[in-house]
């Protein structure tokens, strides 16, 4: 009477089915990881084109859920050991498994087991209610409870959704974010946060290796209601550039909102600012303790961790130092690439710096956009100043140390770069932190802000 | 006009008829006692759970394994309203008799009455891991699954609890709790029409149990399918919707077992300090004493009740049963016990059926 009854959790069929095939099958991705695309507007699943072998089974009744399409530039391929699976995914993506092959027992009770680690969790108790339900009625959709809140349900769905893809395409250990150039010594980790993933990265700076970026770990997090892009106060979004974590709040100092600690960021930094972006209070924090976890979009505009997820992440972040970029779509790039751009950069910086030396201000000034100015001079007074300067000296040396190079997320090609200068002259010496953002003009790169960082 | 006296009224002060049937088919499938357990059965129909209880202890020193026995002890102790001591007997008997999904299948009766969802889902897979084709347990735990669910949602979905939708669900609930101990109808509740009949010339224990028992024997699998006597069993459990064609005098017994049912639920209720469940036993258009306001009157009722320190208990004697069309008259003798009084009075209950459930509509005392 209360057999196995047919159900159709469309969220799982849809998202667990392809799972092992890809994971497994797939080849070892494309040579050139360009730019990952993510699209989930459509109506009609996607066609399968985009990646061959790719057997995604998409259900159609339930339209909204069915259509992710997962991204192509970021294979799927198993990390070694090296990733830390703190986060719920492993065991969704097993229960899901179970409901699609109908197992529903063995689904009810990992989720139970889900359940007995994240006690708050909604989403593991949505679908333990679907799977109990399941057994007394048949239940047509992901969260089949007769008046279910939608808003609420559509929530959970998107975390499902977003946390199982998290799971699947996990970025493969030979591609670097294309954001994480050079970090400077002193900088033991980085954060990478793509927003439309709903995803938090979490790399080290591998100095054993010539300072290339080594994945350590992935975490869900939860971004502004309403997305990306920050522009300006109170608009629910979270702001897309490189940051860095300015200090650390206690969690004794803490409202329960944000759970388990929290660590400002520079928003908004000295590009922000020369957008025009305004308002401030961007921090990574925890969850509230009512819940395990929050949906993708949910917070003022803060980028949310799970306070399990905080806790560890938190061991990584150095104040004034850690870098934080957040972008709306991450790109990744080989190996190869990545030391290609951040060779290109280093060249010129060093040029800039040289010419700096040879006191020669038009080929200094070559280094400078026409759109450049600082926050108190146009391109105009200060060319104007340095060819004053450079009158009066009979040499300069100038050292850059502590380098760092950060891309700007974003359509325009903008690096952040960061160092100690070391200036001396004739009858001047000055050390200061200088940041510069670079902006790549007719295939060359040219400074476009400076100032003291 | 006819008027009956039932001489042995069944499914009286019982929770739940899940339970009660369960209780009877035990009996059914080991009917290798004859001692004390009849009497021990006519007690608790009479609800008198005290002697019953003292009786079935006498039973159990001779036999402390015997499983009916037990089960009946834990049936009382349900009655009572002593669920810690009812759990600890089928716990017990579980324990004893893994194979018997009776005890299993009660035990979640009170955990569900527990709101402990969890333990009573356990109860019942058991129940039906033992007897795969077990129909009550896999209706109970049909409820306890949505019940269960419901929890779920409400965690995930943070959904208030005094909301439409939720609350809808809780009176289910409610439903599978209590619904039956009202005596309204359902499948079990209709076969005494045809059990009375057969059972009431014989004194004999056994045949009076197999009687009882139609649809629950026909739900018992294995060892007692040879005994199962099927003529009976199959036109009882048949015509378990309210408008099977039965004789007219068939039907008047119908009648009279169904107030039999709502004066033993509204006694029970009334023992158990249940004022919500008392309360409904009374017609919307009840005669309140002395014409006062119906608020007051539930009012003073739920004092008197719930506010009762102490243990109540609201025993009688068989009622004298009249029935003419929708409405009825049951006189009787009424035992009040509590703290500081005990009392047995002359009671005339006058009864209306509405919508097929037997309300009171007067109440007088002499």
């Amino acid at each position: 009477m209360l057999g196995r009854k047919f159900i159709l959790l469309g969220l799982a069929s849809c998202l667990a089915s392809s799972l092992v095939t890809d994971a497994l099958a797939k080849a070892p991705a494309n040579p050139k990881p360009g730019k990952t695309q993510v699209s989930k507007v459509a109506v009609k699943p996607v066609a399968k084109k985009a990646k061959p072998g790719k057997t995604a089974k998409l259900v159609t009744p339930l339209a909204a859920v069915s259509t992710a399409k997962f991204a192509v530039a970021t294979p799927a391929t198993r990390l070694p050991a090296v990733v830390s699976d703190s986060g719920p995914e492993a065991q969704l993506v097993t229960i899901f498994k179970e409901i699609e092959a109908n197992r529903l027992g063995n689904a009810l009770q990992l989720t139970d087991a889900l359940l007995s680690q994240h006690p708050n969790y909604r989403l593991a108790s949505l679908i333990k209610g679907d799977l109990l339900l399941a057994r007394r009625q048949d239940i047509q959709t992901f969260g089949a409870m007769t008046g279910a809140p939608p808003d609420k349900v559509a929530d959970l769905r998107a975390e499902a959704i977003v946390r199982l893809r998290g799971y699947r395409e996990k970025p493969e250990t030979k591609n670097i974010p294309r954001y994480l150039l050079q970090m400077q010594p002193d900088q033991r980790h980085a954060i990478v946060v793509d927003t439309k993933r709903s995803r938090l990265y979490l790399y080290e700076n591998d100095l054993s290796n010539g300072g290339r970026p080594r994945f350590v770990a992935d975490y869900y997090v939860t971004q502004g209601k309403l997305g990306a892009e920050k522009v300006s106060e109170g608009d629910k979004k979270t702001p897309i550039g490189v940051y860095h974590v300015t200090s650390s709040v206690p969690r004794q100092k803490l409202a329960d909102l944000y759970g388990s600690g929290a660590f400002p960021i520079n928003y908004p930094n000295e590009w922000d600012k020369r957008q025009g972006r305004n308002g401030s209070g961007i921090w990574l924090h925890g969850t509230p303790s009512n819940t395990y976890s929050r949906p993708p979009k949910a917070s003022e505009g803060c980028v949310v961790l799970t306070n399990q997820d905080l806790d560890i992440v938190a061991k990584s972040l150095q104040v004034g130092l850690t870098p934080v970029i957040i972008s709306n779509s991450v790109e990744w790039l080989s190996f190869d690439d990545w030391a290609k751009e951040r060779n290109e950069l280093n060249k010129s910086i060093d040029a800039w710096r040289t010419d700096w030396e040879s006191r020669d201000t038009e080929r200094y000034m070559r280094h400078y956009s026409k759109r450049f100015k600082t926050n108190d001079q146009s391109l105009e007074q200060f060319a104007a100043q340095k060819k004053q300067v450079n009158a009066s000296k009979e040499w300069i040396k100038v050292k850059t140390e502590n380098l760092s190079v950060f891309r700007n997320p974003g359509k325009e090609e903008v690096v952040v770069v960061t160092f100690d200068q070391d200036y001396r002259s004739n009858n001047l010496n000055n050390l200061m932190k200088k940041r510069q953002y670079w902006l790549r003009e007719d295939g060359k790169w040219k400074i476009i802000y400076e100032g003291s960082a | 006009m006819t008027s009956k006296s039932l001489s042995q009224p069944r499914f009286k002060q019982l929770k739940t008829l899940r339970a009660i049937a369960i209780g009877l088919t035990i009996s059914f499938a080991a009917p290798a006692f004859a001692d004390n357990l009849p009497e021990v059965q006519r007690l608790i129909k009479q609800g008198q759970y005290p002697q019953a209880l003292e009786k079935v202890d006498a039973y159990l020193s001779n036999k402390p394994k015997d499983a009916q026995g037990r089960f009946l002890k834990g049936l009382i102790y349900t009655e009572m309203n002593k669920p810690a001591e009812a759990i600890s007997v089928f716990t017990k008997l579980t324990e004893d008799y893994p194979e018997l999904p009776e005890p299993y299948n009660n035990l979640a009766v009170l955990y569900a009455q527990q709101k402990q969802y969890d333990k009573a889902r356990t109860a019942l897979e058991m129940a039906i891991r033992t007897h795969p084709s077990y129909a009550i347990a896999y209706e109970n735990l049909g409820d306890v699954y949505a019940k269960l669910a419901s929890q779920a949602y409400d965690k995930a979905l943070q959904l208030d609890n005094a909301n439409a939708t939720t609350q809808n669900k809780l009176a289910l609930i409610r439903d599978l709790i209590t619904t039956s101990s009202k005596g309204n109808v359902k499948p079990t509740a209709a076969t005494p029409t045809v059990a009375t009949k057969a059972s009431a010339p014989t004194a004999a224990p056994i045949a009076s149990v197999v009687t009882t028992t139609p649809s629950a024997a026909s739900t018992a699998p294995t060892k007692v399918a040879e005994a199962k006597p099927a003529a009976i069993v199959a036109p009882a459990v048949a015509p378990a919707p309210a408008p099977a064609p039965v004789a007219a005098v068939a039907k008047s017994d119908g009648a009279s077992e169904d107030i039999a049912k709502a004066i033993a639920a509204w006694a029970s209720a009334w023992s158990r300090k249940d004022v919500k469940s008392y309360l409904s036993s009374y017609a919307s258009d009840f005669n309140t004493p002395k014409g006062m306001p119906r608020k007051a009157w539930e009012d003073e009722r739920e004092e008197r009740i719930a506010g009762k320190p102490g243990k109540i208990s609201v025993t009688y004697d068989e009622p004298k049963i009249t029935v003419n069309g929708d409405k009825a008259t049951a006189v009787f003798r009424q035992h009040y016990k509590a703290p500081g009084l005990s009392s047995s009075t002359n009671k005339t209950l006058v009864l209306s059926r509405t919508s097929g459930k037997w309300l009171i509509k007067e109440e007088n005392s002499r």
